[in-house]
């Protein structure tokens, strides 16, 4: 029974030792924003912040996260990042979307002014088949400068 | 061309998206784990598992279905699930169910089956050649099918060559794997015998009918549903008919819903993936680099099963073999051969790299060996005059192929600039050319070409390529829009919504357009899906057309309600009619249509519902000399790249990329340019880094991410976009495909740029710094 708060919330549900923090976002929880696309650590789709830091869902167990913060996709206020995403067309399935955005939040903060190549290094964590990353790294580089 | 941002994004973007995994399951389903097979080539034996496993054997499972209806008549039994033999690692030979995903994975762990390991064949060469061990034993051969083609007069024109120039070239298997694997929810209904699945399938549609012949009902008795949204599929997707057949099987005979989610690793060694191919191509060259003929020797490889729409991938291209060029001889022969490996499918491209990595690298060689300049080797060879009629029967619609080579001439002097610069440093630089043209819409009859003409004609002659759309008008005047393809992230909502908005002369915003599929409720016909970029083309010029339609019946009543004749009756801003104390709001006017049906004027039909079917009549079947039109409308391309290789690690930088397009006319210049970037990346991922290797025995080398690695925001270059725009005379707007084009020009102008950084002839994809490192003089 981990303990934890989820976008703010505190939530209290049962999770068997070996549940992964993916399976209990989306199917104990109900988060499906938050995606699995390889479960071995290298998409990056399944990316939430835990205390603040971005980390693979798929690689964590729930109950590892007792006392953490997590914050899901469903979490991040709509902002400057995804007005910008938006406006570059940086998503077309959207389904590597919710890691990149918990990544770039992360990484905006604390890199507000970066450059082209420190975003397109943060974005290597990040498997995108769609959009070629280009309207990506505009997205992220426009928001920093907003 | 509108171009606004996309309806998609916002629930995309706050997490709110419905995906497969992300859809509530019916009550009481079960979780379907798939038991594969570790041996490339086996005997199965028994198996079994202790009491209390949910398991389903492969022979238990086939018991109640019929084989799959396969384009080639071979005597090679395909089921979803293996019954007597495995013949690649990764086949389904049993299926287990668990209250969830986790015990479903322990139960696998409990089931004991006995494998009599048999030998394996994993080159499509050595499988045809004498002695190979048999895949198939009752076809009594790996050569499934074999065709020669001629057209013009190849010998003559070989005969009267000044210069002969050949290249074999052996393309890998790859895949551009979407990031959202597999998954489907499987349920059967026993009272009307009838099955209803919910799943990400991207068509195409002729499939339907296939996998409810499987099922052994009346297609309208498999109801099969996609979700709202897809995690992209660049055609795997279609992959997915087989695993909707065996889970539907499962949920009939475990009577109870089946969801089956698939991991990344049955992904990567069972989805499927593109035709690994070996080419010869040889031309006839005159001595000003004219090619006067080509003769392709192709060997296809489609795995262990040609599992339809296969041999697809092999006569896509059939009718554009020439590519870009003016060709008029032309000669082909066609073997397809089975391997123990994972069956092959549609890919983005599909068929289009294989050729054009041949072709383009070829044409580069031709330049080389009579010391002219490439670009001009290769624009001598374009074809000119449209609409143009290639040797093997393909109608190029529109387009001027050199004014579009002309757009880079620009960017080719730059790079050639670098390249000087570089070499003067002594760093590898190169420069790559390619062309290529790239059909979009395809004639469902054009695979049909594999067969002799007296079977075609036995079997009926297949051709043209029905698309559907519906538009309705509700009492508010509210526009609903639903269109036969389904989207795998191509923002087909906001470019409908666009279309159709234009038409009634209101914003996109009062539009609602609707993509879940319904097999039981939509229009739709066989070539129904999201592939051979028929949506902008077919699907959106559809829906144009209903839209057209309701606008005719509207238009005939504001005329009759405002007493002004129909000719004068404009769409604008909300408003119908001849401008102001002239019109009616378009809503009141949908009001009336739905409230007073009794008092429209004579001759207008009531309903503000209008479906309409398209198929361009270009498309007709292959004739009694193999010619085919195998698509309704053919875009171009023009790439050029430099690219500098490390000399001591081999590895290749993408330094700059120009690609130039014609794509008929634009719907949504950013979405178009999207696609341009996504397929680019997706070649640069085919051209430098992925490959499905097996070894001698059959085993797949990639099970992660990590082995078989897609390219990330480090390795993917920003290319420079550059259009002409020739509506093509056959599409409703005008417009073709472009989603596809750079993932069939992009590996041979990568290819090219490293062979002239290397100075080298012979190269094999991808060009990992190891096998590039071997090539440094
Ligand atoms: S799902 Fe976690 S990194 Fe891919
Ligand atoms: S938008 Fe489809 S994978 Fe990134």
């Amino acid at each position: 029974m981990p303990r934890m708060t989820v976008n703010g919330e505190a939530v209290d549900a049962a999770a068997e030792p070996r549940l992964l923090l993916s399976d209990f976002l989306r199917h104990t929880l109900g988060l499906t924003g938050t995606h699995v696309g390889c479960e071995h650590g290298v998409c990056g789709a399944c990316t939430v912040l835990i205390d603040g830091r971005p980390a693979r869902s798929c690689l964590a167990l729930a109950v590892q996260c007792e006392g953490a913060e997590v914050v899901t996709v469903e979490g991040l206020e709509e902002g400057v990042l995804h007005a910008a995403f938006r406006r570059h067309f940086a998503l077309q399935c959207g389904f590597c979307t919710a890691g990149i955005l918990m990544s770039l939040t992360a990484f905006l903060r604390e890199t507000p002014r970066p450059t082209e190549r420190e975003v397109r290094e943060v974005l290597s964590g990040h498997l995108c088949r769609c959009t070629g990353y280009t309207p990506i790294v505009a997205a992220a580089l426009d928001a920093a400068d907003a | 061309m509108t171009g606004g941002e996309r309806v998609e994004d916002r629930a995309l973007l706050g997490g709110r998206g419905r995906f497969i995994d992300d859809l509530p399951a019916p009550p009481r389903t079960l979780h379907a784990a798939i038991l594969r097979s570790p041996h490339a080539h086996a005997q199965l034996g028994s198996i079994s598992a202790p009491d209390g496993v949910r398991l389903f054997t492969g022979p238990e499972i086939a018991a109640g279905l019929r084989p799959f209806i396969a384009a080639l008549r071979a005597p090679m039994r395909h089921f979803p699930v293996a019954t007597d033999k495995a013949r690649y690692v990764g086949e389904p030979v049993a299926v287990v169910l668990a209250e969830d995903r986790y015990r479903a994975e322990d139960a696998l762990e409990l089931v004991e089956v006995e494998y009599e390991p048999l030998p394996a064949v994993v080159s499509p060469s050595a499988a045809i050649a004498e002695g190979a061990p048999l895949l198939h034993e009752a076809a009594g051969t790996n050569l499934a099918n074999r065709r020669r083609f001629s057209y013009g007069d190849p010998e003559g024109a070989f005969a009267a060559a000044d210069r002969r120039f050949a290249i074999e070239v052996s393309y890998p298997r790859s895949a551009v794997t979407p990031i959202e694997c597999f998954g489907l929810i499987a349920a059967w209904d026993p009272d009307a015998d009838a099955f209803e699945v919910t799943a990400p399938f991207q068509g195409p549609f002729a499939l339907h009918p296939v996998m409810a012949a499987a099922l052994g009902v009346p297609a309208n008795r498999l109801r099969l549903r996609t979700p709202p949204d897809s995690g992209g599929s660049f055609g795997i997707k279609q992959g997915l008919a087989p695993y909707i057949v065996l889970m539907a099987a499962i949920a009939r005979l475990a009577g109870r819903p089946v969801k089956w989610i698939e991991d990344r690793l049955e992904h990567l060694t069972a989805a499927g993936s593109a035709t690994n191919r070996e080419t010869r191509l040889e031309a006839a060259v005159m001595s000003d680099g004219r090619v006067t003929a080509l003769r392709y020797t192709q060997l296809e490889d489609c795995g262990a099963y040609i599992k339809a729409p296969e041999p697809a991938t092999l006569y896509r291209m059939h009718g554009a073999m020439t590519g870009a060029y003016d060709i008029p001889n032309l000669e082909v022969e066609n073997s397809i051969a089975v391997t123990n490996k994972t069956p092959s499918g549609l890919n983005r491209g599909f068929g289009g790299p294989q050729v054009y990595f041949a072709l383009e690298r070829l044409m580069h060689r031709i330049a080389d060996g009579l010391g002219l300049d490439r670009l001009e080797v290769l624009r001598r060879n374009l074809v000119r005059e449209m609409p143009h009629r290639t040797a093997s029967g393909a109608l190029y619609d529109s387009g001027d192929f050199g004014a579009v080579v002309d757009l880079a001439r620009t960017a080719i002097d730059e790079l050639r600039a670098r390249r000087a610069a570089a070499r003067a440093e002594g760093r590898l630089y190169g420069v790559g050319l390619a062309a290529a043209v790239e059909p979009t819409v395809s004639n469902m009859g054009y695979i049909t070409t594999v067969l002799e003409h007296e079977d075609r004609l036995a079997g009926g002659l297949k051709n043209g390529a029905l698309a559907a759309a519906t538009v309705a008008i509700d009492p508010h005047g509210g526009v609903t829009v639903t269109g036969d393809s389904i989207p795998q992230g191509q923002g087909h909502r906001t470019v409908l919504a666009e279309v159709v908005a234009g038409v009634f002369g209101l914003a996109p915003a009062d539009i609602r357009v609707v993509t879940e599929f319904d097999s039981a409720r939509d229009a739709w016909s066989i070539a129904a899906g999201n592939y051979s970029c028929r949506f902008a083309p077919a699907v959106a010029g559809t829906a144009w057309r209903a839209a057209r339609t309701l606008r005719g019946r509207l238009a005939r009543l504001a005329a009759a309600r405002l007493d002004l004749p129909l000719e004068d009756i404009r769409f604008e801003g909300g408003m119908v009619g001849a401008g102001p104390g002239r019109e009616v709001p378009f809503a009141r006017l949908a009001g009336l249509a739905h409230w007073s049906p009794g008092t429209l004027p004579q001759g207008v039909e009531p309903a503000l519902r209008a479906t309409e079917f398209w198929t361009p009549p270009e498309l007709g079947p292959p004739d009694a000399e193999d010619r085919i039109n195998g698509s309704a409308a053919y875009g171009f391309i023009f790439d050029a790249c430099g690219v500098e290789v490390d000399a001591d690690t081999g590895r290749v930088r993408i330094d700059r990329y120009v690609t130039a397009h014609d794509a008929g006319r634009l719907l949504h210049r950013p979405m178009a340019d999207g696609q341009v970037r996504g397929s680019l990346s997706n070649a640069v991922g085919a051209a430098l880094f992925e490959a499905f290797v097996y070894d001698g025995a059959g085993q797949p080398l990639a099970g992660t991410f990590a082995d078989y690695p897609p390219p990330t925001a480090c390795e993917t270059p920003d290319p420079e976009i550059l259009h002409l725009e020739s509506p093509s005379p056959f599409t409703p707007l005008g417009a073709k495909g472009i989603g596809e084009g750079n993932t069939m020009s992009a590996p041979a102008c990568i290819a090219n740029a490293v062979a002239d950084a290397l100075g080298v002839d012979d190269l094999e994809l991808p060009l990992t710094p190891a096998r590039v490192a071997a090539l440094i003089p």
